[in-house]
């Protein structure tokens, strides 16, 4: 993929791993396939969705996280047809839709209650895009026979809905969606229904066939691991307001605010005023740490202005000795011990009702020293390691 | 685990039987009677339903039950379907539990002052009173119960089927008929059993609203038994009984068959 004019090399490291260099949200020319403008929705005067813009790319597979009632629905609804905006506009391929019913629209939704026709076979649900295209009938044999083939599910096309498991019913959904070809595909939820193991195997399954379709999906989720497997970018929505928009690694690894940091996993916030600034590094004075706290920043910040560093507990370093003194540098007691198999999460007291947590990946075996309760132990991290913010 | 009810309720279910049915049983066993008497058995015989189909006015009657009927049964289900229709799909609206009520009404108002108010309605539009106005009474009087049985269903299909048909390309119009339909079709046929079984039976709306040379069958027998009680009135009665009862069996069994359908 072309993304246009060479970027002069940067010292700056880059956050997380970039995927296969698909990126064409990084170029100004490039048109989108979806553009949401300024989009506002009300419902009986409460606010779903508060001015919220948006680009969706062609091929992208693009997410929209955000805890239940943030207007994530509503926002797909809108370009599902189902729901009008009351302000704003939704472009499709450079085109203003809003005057176009549902029907008419070349975009396709998978839904959360998979909305399979009961009274139809699975064939018959895989045609119905098909029919009311008005393809012929031997186009639209084959294409169902290809859908059925796609979604593993071949030789079950004359089976009723509800002879079919969740999973089944989740592939026939999605074949059903897929099948007339839409500009972009819709998935509301699509595998809240599933067991945890049949979604982990689903999550890579969907990034698979958006893949090989080389179709656009947009998919709606309050799953943050869920959007972080499978999606190009995230949109994190709070109150009807996109909190953030960017990579999965960009949004954990570099939060815009606090609210985008505690959604995308845990955090621990520590609370400072800015002493000094420089080459990226801000240093926050903090009654926490003796010597304040270190953190990496994109934009400035006034010396004296409040702010908040955040750190992920896999970054915290756990030490049983002392360390030599240092920002980023805090003593306590371990008070629990969460241990998970392939992580153990401690829950660090810093100071009384103030805990800390650091995660360790349990790389061997057996330990030397194990960490128990009530072990007085040190937490430090790189200076780098937490994302300055001020919101 | 004990089976079956106790000695008590086995007497209470065998009272309740006989207090419902016993009339009903004699009724059909005296229209078998032979003799002229309706309340002295001297044999059995199916003379009075031979007699029956020489009745014209009774088959006049009989022609004009099933007209009304039919046409009042296929008015009220198709008026309950788009009633059904607003009251589940159209969202939460002002004044909507007041709607709901007033279809509901009629289920439990006076069928004396139901049939009193159509014909002052009638009488006041000028309407000449005969087939049509009965047809009309029948029509408003059983459009409730359809109104009941067709939304009971209706609301427990997923309103996402019909915006997945419309997201697939079909109009709302062609998504209604080619998904919502077939899935709520056992409930529209059980509503038009219940509306047809309805009119068969009712005289006291027909009573009022009807006119000369519009005579409905419980009108006509109504009328006979005021000049004496014959053998006939009971073989109309039974065959009365066997299609009503055939009607309300369908009914149940369609909706059973969609109740083991959906689950």
């Amino acid at each position: 993929m072309d993304t246009g004019p060479d970027r002069a090399v940067t010292s700056k490291p880059h956050v997380g791993a970039v995927r296969s260099g698909f990126a064409p949200w990084e170029d100004p020319q490039a048109r989108p396939l979806v553009r949401f403008e300024a989009v506002t929705k009300r419902f009986d005067g409460e606010i779903a969705v508060d001015a919220a813009s948006l680009d969706i790319h062609e091929r992208e597979f693009f997410a929209l996280l955000g805890p239940s009632g943030c207007g994530k629905t509503t926002l797909m609804r809108m370009l599902a047809g189902f729901e009008t905006p009351d302000e704003g506009r939704i472009l499709l391929d450079g085109q203003d839709i809003a005057g176009l019913p549902p029907h008419r629209r070349p975009v396709h939704m998978m839904f959360q209650s998979y909305a399979l026709f009961p009274h139809l076979s699975v064939a018959r649900n895989v045609a119905f895009g098909l029919r009311a295209q008005g393809l012929g009938k031997r186009e639209i044999t084959d294409r169902v026979e290809e859908m059925l083939a796609l979604v593993k599910l071949e030789g079950m096309g004359g089976r009723k809905p509800h002879q079919l498991s969740g999973g089944q019913r989740q592939r026939v959904a999605l074949a059903r969606a897929i099948a007339p070809k839409p500009r972009i595909l819709l998935l509301d939820e699509p595998l809240a229904a599933l067991d945890r193991k049949l979604r982990e195997d689903t999550q890579f399954e969907l990034m698979g066939l958006q893949h090989s379709l080389g179709m656009t999906f947009l998919i709606v989720t309050h799953d943050r691991e869920e959007a972080m497997v499978v999606a190009d970018r995230i949109a994190v929505m709070r109150a009807g307001r996109i909190a953030q928009v960017g990579r999965p690694a960009e949004v954990y690894e570099a939060p815009a605010n606090r609210y985008v940091a505690d959604f995308i996993g845990d955090v621990n916030l520590f609370e400072g005023r800015v002493e000094a600034a420089e080459g990226g590094v801000v240093r926050l004075g903090s009654p926490e740490a003796p010597q304040g706290f270190t953190g990496f920043v994109e934009t400035s910040h006034a010396i004296g202005s409040q702010a908040w560093i955040a750190v992920r507990p896999e970054k915290m370093r756990l030490h049983l000795d002392p360390p030599p003194a240092g920002p980023n540098r805090l003593g306590g007691r371990v008070a629990d011990i969460g241990y998970l198999g392939d992580w153990t999460t401690y829950v660090v007291e810093v100071a009384p009702g103030r805990t800390v947590r650091a995660a360790c990946a349990n790389t061997a075996r057996t330990v030397e020293r194990p960490i128990a309760r009530d072990d007085a132990i040190w937490l430090t991290f790189a200076p780098d390691a937490g994302v300055v913010l001020v919101e | 685990m004990r089976r079956g009810p106790s000695a008590f309720n086995r007497l209470s279910i065998a009272l309740g039987m006989v207090f419902l049915y016993a009339p009903m049983a004699l009724l059909v066993l005296y229209s078998f009677n032979a003799g002229r008497l309706v309340t002295v058995w001297s044999g059995f015989s199916t003379r009075w339903y031979v007699a029956l189909l020489h009745d014209a006015q009774m088959l006049e009657a009989v022609w004009m039950t099933l007209r009304v009927g039919l046409i009042s049964a296929t008015l009220a289900t198709l008026l309950g379907l788009l009633a059904a229709f607003a009251l589940t799909r159209s969202g939460r609206f002002r004044g909507q539990t007041l709607l709901s009520g007033m279809v509901y009404a009629p289920l439990v108002l006076p069928e004396v002052i139901l049939g009193l108010a159509l014909l002052l309605l009638f009488v006041s539009l000028g309407l000449p009173r005969g087939f049509w106005t009965v047809t009309l009474g029948h029509t408003t009087l059983t459009l409730c119960y359809a109104t009941v049985v067709i939304q009971a269903r209706l609301s427990s299909v997923d309103p996402s089927l019909e915006e997945a048909a419309q997201d697939l390309g079909c109009t709302p119009l062609r998504a209604f008929l080619s998904v919502t339909l077939p899935i709520i079709a056992p409930a529209v046929a059980a509503a038009w059993m219940l509306a047809l079984t309805l009119s068969f039976d009712d005289l006291v709306i027909a009573s009022f609203t009807s006119g000369p040379g519009a005579t409905t069958l419980p009108m006509r027998l109504y009328s006979q038994i005021r000049l004496g009680v014959n053998p006939e009135v009971n073989a109309i009665s039974t065959l009365m009984l066997g299609v009503v009862g055939l009607g309300v069996g369908i009914a149940y069994l369609i909706q059973r068959r969609m109740r083991t359908r959906s689950s």
